[in-house]
């Protein structure tokens, strides 16, 4: 496969930004140093390239049908300039990807973006089990910039972007193209969404850090983006969620709304019927050490009982923190875990999410 | 230009050495921290543990990655920098210096003719960063 680059990529070389293949595409993982954007996020504010993800347009008369038929939360009460976070649902009741819905117009034009890394699976998804709706995949004529930390309006505002509250939208007009702005995004931060059409990212992108600069604002690399994710527990596709990931055991049963049908819901329930072995919590280490994804937790007596989805280091909290799948057990807040280290077994606890 | 003092030794694994007789402090070099990123988690050997050449002694961790720290040489560790395990800003900050990271005694002072001269290490990051 081709490795792609976005709009972005000769101003992230530019900026020192250290590539790395992600999904396939050529992205920053880091600019200044991990640890540096990260705190800089918390206290100003960053600039991230999430050109990646996709950008997916279902419309028409059958197009809330679609979605309904799709997703595991309703979408029927999504107003006009309102965005959802939101989950597709395969007949097995697994989750096949978590996406944002965002609603163009009510009923008959809707956005939705993506993970990178599904966009072909979701495309398939989505066109097997159409309801009828006229869809478009539109990864390619969108970039998107993300701005995010306590300063990011301060920035936004520059662009005609107005504070809003998580999940609203707003489009705006700048340098003869129309920007989509919607106060969503992956660090809990403040701040939201860029939408902006490729051919313009780059001169966004350019201005965005000129009138960054004086804020504190700077570009942030993947690698941030993942503590900053972590710290807020927020799960992440391929990770904390996959194909084989009930909602329920993935802490997103505020995501399913039980009041309608959609195509996995019978699977899905009787999964949770059932009960689960498994379930995801997050695990702070009492040891010094860091936890890493992939990682094995074990019991007092050294037996398995779960593994790590994800695991860092957590610059805020200048601790080791981590999300995985653990014996149901095991998952309440306050037990006494140990993570398997290379040769060491480091006491470790279940703690309550978010991190941060 | 990456700092790389002539006085040292070096490994193409990034650690230099320093050789006072059969006395040898080692750390990581400059390249290898900057490559890293800043480290938050290190994990070195006791004082009186042995530690074989080309085999790990210990573990060096950033935010993004762990990386093993291979032995120069082999010896008995003499003393170790404990400073470090409670504050990483010398080996951040000052790797080659203030950052070293094991003194150990070593078998055989012949061990050292193996290992990298400077110039020999400058040519291997320097090919790195093309």
């Amino acid at each position: 496969m081709d490795v792609k680059k976005t709009p972005l990529y000769d101003l992230h070389l530019k900026h020192n930004g250290k590539m790395l293949n992600f999904a396939g595409w050529l992205l920053p993982v880091e600019f200044e140093g991990i640890t540096k954007e990260h705190l800089q996020v918390r206290s100003f504010g960053g600039l991230f390239d999430v050109s990646h993800m996709g950008e997916f347009f279902v419309k028409g008369e059958q197009a809330l049908k679609t979605l309904e038929h799709l997703c595991s939360k309703s979408v029927e009460k999504l107003k006009k300039n309102e965005a959802q976070y939101n989950l597709l649902i395969n007949k097995n009741g697994g989750i096949v990807d978590d996406i944002i819905i965002y609603c163009l117009e009510e009923k008959a034009n809707y956005l939705l973006c993506v993970n990178a890394a599904n966009i072909e699976k979701d495309w398939k998804f989505i066109s097997e089990n159409n309801c009828g709706a006229t869809v478009s995949n539109e990864s390619q004529q969108w970039a998107q910039i993300a701005v995010q930390g306590p300063k990011a309006f301060a920035l936004l505002k520059l662009l005609g972007i107005e504070e809003a509250k998580p999940f609203k939208m707003q489009w705006v007009s700048w340098n003869n193209t129309d920007l989509l702005f919607a106060s969503t995004g992956y660090t809990g931060e403040k701040g939201g969404e860029i939408f902006v059409k490729t051919e313009f990212a780059a001169s966004l992108w350019q201005k965005l850090l000129e009138w960054g600069g004086a804020l504190g604002i700077k570009p942030v690399g993947l690698g941030a983006r993942d503590t900053l994710r972590l710290e807020k527990a927020y799960p992440l596709y391929g990770n904390e969620l996959n194909e084989q990931v009930n909602p329920y055991q993935a802490r997103l049963s505020w995501v399913v709304s039980k009041d309608k049908e959609f195509l996995g819901k019978t699977s899905m329930l009787k999964e949770k019927a059932k009960g689960f072995n498994k379930y995801l919590v997050g695990i702070q280490l009492e040891d010094r050490g860091i936890a890493r994804s992939s990682y094995l937790v074990l019991n007092q007596q050294g037996e398995e009982i779960g593994q790590l989805s994800s695991g860092t280091y957590s610059p805020s909290l200048s601790k080791s923190i981590a999300m995985g799948f653990v014996k149901t057990e095991y998952k309440d807040p306050g037990q006494e875990v140990w993570v398997q280290v290379r040769s060491k077994k480091l006491l470790a606890k279940v703690v309550k999410l978010p991190f941060f | 230009m990456k700092y790389v003092p002539e006085e040292n030794y070096y490994t193409k694994d990034h650690e230099w050495a320093y050789a006072d007789e059969n006395l040898v402090t080692i750390g990581i070099t400059e390249y290898a921290q900057s490559a890293l990123g800043e480290v938050v988690y290190l994990d070195l050997p006791d004082v009186g543990q042995r530690v074989v050449k080309e085999e790990s002694f210990g573990v060096v961790e950033s935010v993004k990655a762990m990386n093993d720290l291979i032995a120069p040489v082999s010896g008995i560790v003499i003393e170790v920098n404990d400073i470090l395990l409670n504050n990483l800003d010398s080996l951040n900050d000052d790797p080659m210096n203030t950052g070293w990271l094991v003194k150990v005694e070593i078998d055989n002072e012949k061990e050292l003719l193996h290992l990298l001269k400077a110039a020999d290490y400058k040519k291997i990051i320097d090919k790195k960063k093309k």
